[in-house]
């Protein structure tokens, strides 16, 4: 609509000039369209409905799973970290990340994590922590950290 | 119950003058409306007056609200909760105005007085445009101080105010004692990852460009209102050129911020945040291409009015997707929901302009006037237009990407999504990349669009003119380009070949959108300055595109185990049958050179800084010449790691700036201070100041103790109670090493600061203090000492041209707006010089 309004206006109806650069944009949005298409945009799951689409390329919603061993040895190579998640669903994997440990994992309170399932864990591209301190705007948190200012006296 | 220590009095003063405020502005709306719909002059008059005078009040009351506040945060008055959670002592002062605009409150307090002063510009210079203008400056005014209003009506609340008090606000037992404010030790304080010099300067930028958009927006709105369709245009090009390259250098600041002091390597990654201040700035781009149009042909009127009506209404869609949490999961920037309060309002504020704007605009698309007559595609016109569509196109393609999160939460949508997709839509495993092939493209049209327009006159042109003068430009693009194809190749193979192709097309274009204008600059417009602000902002433009292309592409992860060779080989993965991500970190063990590309790279050192829990590493970079070994290149980085009060590490990278390449590196993991210890334990010398004492591998001499010191890695002052001891080790091989062990009282707790000797695996210990004032050396040695750290190193190739091209289209805009705004000469000199070497210092110097 936004474009037919635009091209009225600058061009004349009934002269080739409009039909031809209708004709051009028409192939550009065409070409923006298929390309957009072209990508496969991901999903988010749940560790459970993420072990049913193996090799997909998912977004997984979850928390670190303080029971379960979590490692990563930078002396011996700082590229492999792995622990354990649970979502709130009460799906469970092992997790795979080749990366550096991301700062206050162990602290955070979610994880948004992208990558594909295998067979036997979930191998990890990205993690995105959300981490209670950030969250200024939280009256929990800030109550907690009130609670505090007043211990350390 | 009576409290002690409150100070109410500001608090109850700032809500009422936010109130005043509010009420100011909402007369000041009405009366303006009124005003514009007035015939008789004399009555006109005595409306405007009525609404100048509550404007004016609005303005006192705006800056005196700011004002209480900075006042409250500092003197760290923590029974506000806007100053517990923003402010704290150790704060430094410079971040005191950082901290205010840190919250939701206060940056709509800054956006307020943004409007305020351009407001007060308007009433003085807007001359009969004043009363339609000033309308919608108002009502948007009416709009932020909802935001703060902080009031209840019939039981629902409306903003949040930034005076309520923390004792209201939260629950905790401590506020049952009438003394609760002495508990209070400090305050939350400025978030660590935002200080940083340019916390201080990118939101008022950007607030001010945000604000200058609104201006174009009320004129054009001005220009439907008094059926005055076509003359609107005149008035409001200086403002919106103005916000093109305000809002223009506001959002690369962030790039800069981002690439200077946070770790994901770069400077603009299609988060959320960029892309909704990006999104209006392009709208505003093509709606400023088809002013001009208007001015010189008459034609692309309507195109003009939907573009900027749109700039501003997105400038309230980014607030809105931004600040209302519906982003979610997707956004670096952490943000949250600020709660209904804010959220109806924000909204409110949203629907209103857009759907007010659109309407207002389709049911007088009638009477807006057109040219019936056809277009020439050899006229300038012609090809501004295409390149306008083009912006806009590409400005409505980048919302709808960002805008994913946002589908799944609209209800019916929601299932439809799950049904077809088979999950909630998010982000395919290269998001960026998403942007980038369609950007690329844009790119490559916006060039060519950019490098041959200018060619053209208005109307039309001669075929023959227009091809003798473009046919040099061309032909050295085209060797510039081939040029690079061979002795400086784009190294981007991550996404195949189609989309390296579409790099050099893209760099093609860029390099022909420089060197077109620039020799349109000497050979048309012979240097004149006065009419060369489009030419000059184009080759701007392209420079900045031309660099984030360089730099981008041949973009070089150097601690890489594929550069390196080192670690695992990189293998396939047996499910997609894709190579893996090289590993990309790298451990430095301390003392030990460990080869990183052509670099030599030791970690020798750390250092603490001014803020307490802030650690630097210092890192030697070597580069050897092949053949006879000497150092050709020498450089030491300290990136460093912040542990922060609630122990929280946030990371900060440190660059080794050239002409042509950064070095660029962070430290991806670093040990926490008590991780390291072995478990032998320290055997106790006591010693006086002079004395010698010896170990396994030589002796040690202490040669004095000093308290509070300056010295080495420590960075002490009158206020800590610190004592180090200064001691001297003599290895057996006799060479010298100074330690420097301190002992450190703070908060009644007692710190040993070990100095360690990694060479001769020694550690030493300042243990105490004997009665008779001999001191207490601990002396531990161990087979076991290992430090190190883990790093990301990146090389940028050619980014300066990114900071210089925004510099350059910065200042080409403000030459076109001093051009289309008729000022003194004096005035203008000022503004143009005094403004791009600012910028130009921000960009290039500020940080190095």
């Amino acid at each position: 609509m936004v474009l037919s309004y635009l091209c009225c206006e600058n061009f004349n109806r009934h002269t080739m000039k409009k039909s031809s650069i209708v004709v051009l944009i028409g192939i550009a949005a065409l070409i923006v369209g298929l390309l957009a298409y072209s990508v496969d945009f991901s999903t988010y799951d749940t560790i459970d409905s993420a072990k049913n689409k193996e090799g997909k390329f998912v977004h997984l919603i979850a928390k670190l799973d303080h029971t379960m061993p979590l490692e990563y040895d930078p002396v011996k190579n700082p590229n492999y970290l792995s622990f354990y998640a649970v979502d709130s669903l009460g799906g469970k994997t092992k997790v795979v990340f080749r990366n550096s440990k991301p700062t206050d994992l162990e602290k955070s309170e979610r994880l948004v994590m992208k990558g594909t399932m295998t067979k036997d864990h979930f191998e990890c591209k990205d993690i995105l922590l959300k981490c209670p301190s950030k969250y200024k705007d939280d009256k929990q948190n800030l109550e907690k950290s009130m609670e505090d200012s007043q211990y350390t006296n | 119950m009576e409290f002690i220590g409150e100070h109410l009095l500001p608090g109850q003063l700032g809500h009422l003058f936010i109130i005043t405020a509010f009420v100011a502005s909402l007369i000041s709306t009405i009366s303006y409306f009124i005003a514009s719909n007035k015939k008789d002059f004399s009555l006109q008059q005595s409306w405007i007056k009525l609404a100048r005078v509550s404007f004016f009040i609005q303005v006192v009351s705006v800056l005196t609200v700011f004002g209480i506040i900075f006042y409250l945060c500092s003197n760290h008055f923590y029974e506000y909760l806007y100053v517990y959670k923003h402010a704290s002592r150790e704060l430094e002062s410079k971040y005191l105005l950082a901290c205010i605009w840190e919250g939701q409150e206060g940056s709509f307090l800054l956006w307020a007085i943004w409007h305020s002063i351009l407001g007060s510009i308007l009433i003085f210079k807007s001359k009969d445009w004043e009363a339609s203008v000033m309308t919608i400056v108002s009502l948007a005014q009416v709009f932020l101080f909802l935001m703060v209003l902080g009031i209840y009506v019939s039981g629902v609340k409306i903003g949040n105010s930034p005076f309520v008090l923390t004792r209201n606000e939260l629950q905790a037992p401590i506020f049952n004692q009438p003394n609760y404010l002495s508990f209070i030790q400090d305050g939350m304080g400025l978030n660590v990852l935002l200080r940083n010099y340019w916390m201080v300067i990118h939101p008022p930028f950007l607030f001010l460009g945000f604000a200058s958009l609104l201006v174009p927006f009320a004129f054009a709105y001005a220009g439907i209102k008094n059926k005055l369709y076509g003359e609107w245009v005149k008035p409001a090009l200086p403002w919106a050129l103005f916000g093109a390259a305000i809002l223009g250098a506001g959002i690369m600041m962030g790039g800069k911020w981002a690439y200077e002091s946070l770790s994901f390597g770069g400077y603009w990654a299609w988060d959320p945040v960029e892309n909704a201040s990006l999104v209006p700035w392009l709208m505003l781009i093509a709606g400023l291409h088809t002013m001009v149009i208007y001015l010189h042909t008459g034609r692309s009127l309507k195109a003009s009015y939907l573009f900027i009506f749109l700039a501003f209404s997105f400038v309230l869609y980014s607030t809105f997707l931004t600040r209302t949490g519906v982003l979610g999961d997707t956004s670096v920037h952490a943000f949250t929901e600020a709660g209904k309060a804010i959220n109806v309002m924000i909204f409110l504020f949203f629907f209103l302009f857009t759907a007010g704007s659109l309407v207002l605009l389709f049911s007088n698309s009638r009477n807006i006037p057109t040219v019936h007559s056809e277009e020439d595609s050899n006229s300038r016109e012609f090809w501004m237009f295409i390149g306008s569509i083009v912006i806009f196109l590409s400005s409505i393609f980048i919302i709808a990407i960002t805008s994913i999160p946002t589908y799944n939460q609209i209800p019916g949508i929601k299932d439809l999504i799950i049904k077809f997709h088979g999950g909630p839509l998010a982000m395919p495993e290269d998001p960026e990349f998403v942007y980038n092939k369609i950007m690329i493209l844009v790119a490559f049209i916006l060039g060519i669009i950019t490098a041959i327009a200018q060619y053209f006159k208005y109307k039309k042109t001669p075929p023959k003119y227009f091809l003798k003068k473009i046919a040099v430009p061309t032909f050295i693009a085209a060797i510039i380009t081939a040029l690079i194809a061979f002795v400086y190749p784009f190294t981007y193979f991550k996404q195949g070949i189609g989309f390296r192709i579409a790099i050099y097309m893209g760099f093609f274009a860029m390099v022909y959108a420089v060197v077109a204008n620039a020799a349109y600059l000497v050979s048309v417009q012979k240097g004149k300055l006065k009419t060369a602000g489009g030419s000059v902002s184009h080759i701007g433009f392209a420079l900045m595109i031309a660099g984030m292309i360089i730099s981008s592409s041949n973009k070089q992860v150097i601690s890489s185990s594929l550069v390196n060779g080192i670690t695992f080989a990189p293998s396939k993965d047996p499910m997609t049958k894709q190579m893996d991500d090289p590993q990309e970190n790298l451990t430095l063990i301390r003392d030990v050179p460990t080869r990183m590309n052509q670099y030599e790279v030791t970690y020798f050192g750390d250092s603490s800084g001014h803020e307490k829990g802030r650690k630097f590493y210092s890192l030697l970079f070597n580069k050897k010449n092949k053949k006879d070994g000497s150092i050709s290149e020498s450089f030491v980085i300290k990136p460093d790691v912040y542990v922060m009060k609630d122990n929280n590490m946030s990371s900060n990278p440190d660059t080794k700036t050239y002409l042509t390449k950064d070095v660029f590196t962070y430290i991806s993991y670093a040990l926490k201070d008590n991780q390291n210890e072995d478990t032998t334990s320290f055997k106790e010398i006591v010693m006086n100041v002079k004395d010698t004492a010896f170990y396994s591998n030589g002796f040690f001499v202490l040669n004095d103790v000093l308290k509070n010191p300056k010295i080495g890695k420590y960075n002490f002052g009158p206020q800590d109670a610190a004592l180090v001891a200064d001691i001297t080790v003599h290895s057996k091989d006799s060479i010298k090493y100074a330690a420097l062990p301190a002992l450190e009282v703070d908060d009644d707790h007692l710190h040993y600061l070990d100095d360690t000797l990694y060479a001769q695996n020694l550690y030493l210990r300042f243990n105490g203090v004997t009665s008779d004032h001999k001191i207490r050396v601990g002396l531990k040695e161990s087979d076991r000492l290992i430090d190190f750290v883990t790093v990301k190193t990146f090389v940028f190739p050619y980014i300066n041209l990114v900071w210089l091209g925004i510099v350059i289209m910065f200042g080409g805009i403000l030459i076109s707006m001093i051009n289309r705004s008729k000022m003194r000469k004096g005035v203008a000199l000022t503004i143009l010089i005094g403004l791009t070497a600012c910028i130009f210092f921000l960009f290039l110097f500020a940080n190095n």
